[in-house]
């Protein structure tokens, strides 16, 4: 019999429950698990101080990243609504407004034009924060929008894929995406405007299956996922373990489907230099 | 004759409809009379059933076993058929079939999901899920059709692209989007028919055209209603709730104008009167391809991508303004 009655549940939480100390103090890395400060991990351009993984970030750290100083976002005004009234065990809705709040993003994309070492540069980033980096019409639509943008105004486009695939809340019309933006790029490619395509972790499902290998160079993150089918899927269908680096960067470097793979650090000055080879010239 | 779990009370009527005939052909008893009034319970029945189907009935009968697949309305449609084989870069995908035919006269090339009418056949074409070389035959084959400037028919039949270690090392995702890519610009009319199963990315593969048509009990989607189930719901159980949710059915499509047009099955299905659907397929194909050669290729092409162009489903809000500064504000 104890000496004191127990009133709230809380004081039994183990340590690995605990809650995660404030943003912007501390980065834990997903892979070794070490901890390291944020200052150094944004020192080291987003990328684990201790290991060197390429932690999953956002859009807009990959603006701060490329661009010389200054973006303009661009076709900020599209939400995603649920006029399917998809549910399953949550709401679309439901998720979509949870998504905004909690990413404090609009949708799974976002897109803005800038400079890189002074020459004109679109940038499409898809955010995996918000569900799942996944394509629904507005991830199409921006993309289309981004498009025209390039056209309009004659800018290379870089599109940096992360994304677990098409959205289901949004059936057929998220496949049509595929279709859709792969139309677009048509128009791109006979202006003979560049399109980059940067895959990154995670890139599957009908992202990887349409504008995500459709670049005129096809570039990837370190250790990144790509792949058509996700790896569960793959295990289920042919009940074996999959090999040893299966549907990484490497992989895929290896099998003939990237141009290369490059590493973050190295990502400003390599799209530069890609911009300079295909003779973009400087504003 | 195979009944779905819908159909069973068409089960019962037939069974009794057998008897009859039996009994009428044994002896000289005049059985012409109730013959007639079961016939007539089986039509009211039918009527009663196949007008109201559920989107997972659908999802049944398009996968019915007796189902005509690919291969069925080649034989049926095309005088000739000469099947080509191969993606000259790694062999020949057994689950996507292709080749050049002719109907009254006019060339065209065919390409279409094939899957298996027996155990062992279904195992050979792959249960018609097909591996990267599937979509690479395909382009090769419209890329044919654009030389010769001849028309393109796919036929759409597909539980997905096939998910395994193989197709992933040879590239599914970037068979699949250089389809998409290329079908966008191809010169020449395209013409698309879901005949069984639209999933994925695997029926997108061979799906982009300037015409995309469903017959009237099939499906198509993102994802098929089981995997949906099971990734959204964490069972597999949810399949039927999936299938509504997923809004898959012909009539959902072509509403959300992701589609051109349903051409209508026999009562019961395709596999009812398999000659008869494959007639109204053939009318149907020939109207089309005609209508599509009054166009010039820029202006198809053009068409295309505007219609893509135009599918999705999105709202716009205003920009939201600065937020005022106030000094009226009470926390400060």
């Amino acid at each position: 019999m104890g000496w004191f009655k127990r009133l709230r549940e809380g004081i039994q939480t183990a340590t690995k429950f605990k809650k995660e100390t404030p943003d912007g103090l501390w980065f834990q890395c997903n892979r070794c698990k070490e901890t390291s400060t944020f200052k150094d991990f944004k020192e080291n351009y987003l990328k684990c101080p201790k290991c060197a993984y390429h932690a999953r970030i956002g859009s807009h750290d990959y603006f701060d990243l490329i661009f010389d100083k200054s973006y303009e976002e661009l076709f900020i005004q599209y939400r995603s609504s649920d006029f399917l009234e998809f549910n399953d065990l949550s709401s679309y809705q439901t998720r979509i407004e949870k998504a905004i709040e909690k990413t404090e993003l609009n949708d799974a994309i976002s897109v803005a034009t800038g400079t890189v070492m002074k020459k004109p540069l679109t940038i499409a980033a898809m955010d995996f924060s918000f569900i799942g980096g996944s394509m629904g019409s507005v991830v199409g639509e921006k993309i289309a929008k981004a498009i025209d943008f390039c056209l309009e105004y004659k800018t290379p486009l870089l599109i940096i894929s992360k994304s677990g695939g098409a959205r289901m809340m949004e059936s057929a019309f998220s496949l049509m995406q595929m279709a859709k933006t792969s139309a677009k790029l048509t128009q791109l490619a006979r202006a003979k405007i560049p399109y980059f395509s940067l895959l990154t972790d995670p890139t599957t499902g009908g992202v990887s299956a349409s504008f995500a290998m459709l670049g005129d160079i096809n570039f990837a993150e370190p250790e990144a996922l790509i792949g058509f089918a996700g790896p569960r899927i793959i295990k289920e269908s042919i009940k074996q373990e999959l090999p040893e680096g299966f549907q990484s960067s490497e992989f895929l470097l290896d099998h003939g489907f990237l141009d290369f793979i490059v590493d973050r650090e190295d990502l400003k000055s390599t799209i530069a230099k890609l911009m300079d080879y295909l003779l973009i010239k400087a504003i | 004759m195979v009944f779905l779990d819908f159909e069973k009370p068409l089960e019962k009527l037939y069974e009794q409809l057998e008897k009859i005939q039996q009994v009428g052909e044994e002896g000289d008893v005049d059985v012409s009379e109730m013959l007639a009034e079961i016939e007539q319970k089986i039509k009211v029945k039918k009527k009663e059933i196949y007008s109201n189907l559920t989107g997972w009935q659908k999802v049944q009968l398009s996968r019915h076993p007796e189902r005509p697949y690919t291969l069925y309305y080649i034989e049926q449609l095309f005088k000739t058929f000469t099947e080509l084989h191969g993606d000259r870069k790694f062999g020949d995908d057994k689950a996507i079939v292709g080749g050049l035919a002719k109907m009254n006269g006019d060339s065209m090339v065919i390409i279409g999901h094939q899957k298996g009418i027996n155990t062992k056949m279904r195992q050979f074409r792959n249960f018609g899920m097909a591996n990267p070389e599937g979509y690479r035959k395909a382009l090769r084959l419209m890329k044919l059709a654009e030389k010769f400037d001849l028309p393109v028919v796919c036929f759409i039949d597909t539980p997905g692209a096939y998910p395994g270690i193989e197709a992933e090392e040879r590239g599914q995702a970037e068979a699949i989007a250089r389809n998409l890519f290329e079908m966008v610009q191809l010169k020449v009319p395209i013409l698309c028919y879901v005949i069984g199963e639209g999933a994925s990315g695997g029926a997108l593969g061979i799906g982009v055209g300037d015409k995309v048509f469903m017959l009237e009990n099939t499906w198509y989607s993102v994802i098929s209603p089981e995997s949906c189930s099971s990734i959204l719901w964490r069972s597999w159980d949810y399949k039927e709730q999936a299938a509504e949710a997923l809004k898959l059915t012909a009539d959902h499509m072509f509403e959300f104008k992701l589609i051109d047009g349903i051409v209508k099955e026999p009562l019961g299905g395709a596999h009812v009167e398999p000659e008869n659907m494959a007639k109204a397929l053939k009318r149907h194909i020939k109207k089309e391809i005609s209508l599509l050669k009054e166009m010039t290729p820029e202006d198809r092409i053009q068409a295309r991508i505007d219609k893509y162009s135009n599918m999705g489903k999105f709202i716009e809000v205003e920009p939201t303004p600065e937020p005022i500064e106030e000094n009226s504000n009470p926390e400060e």
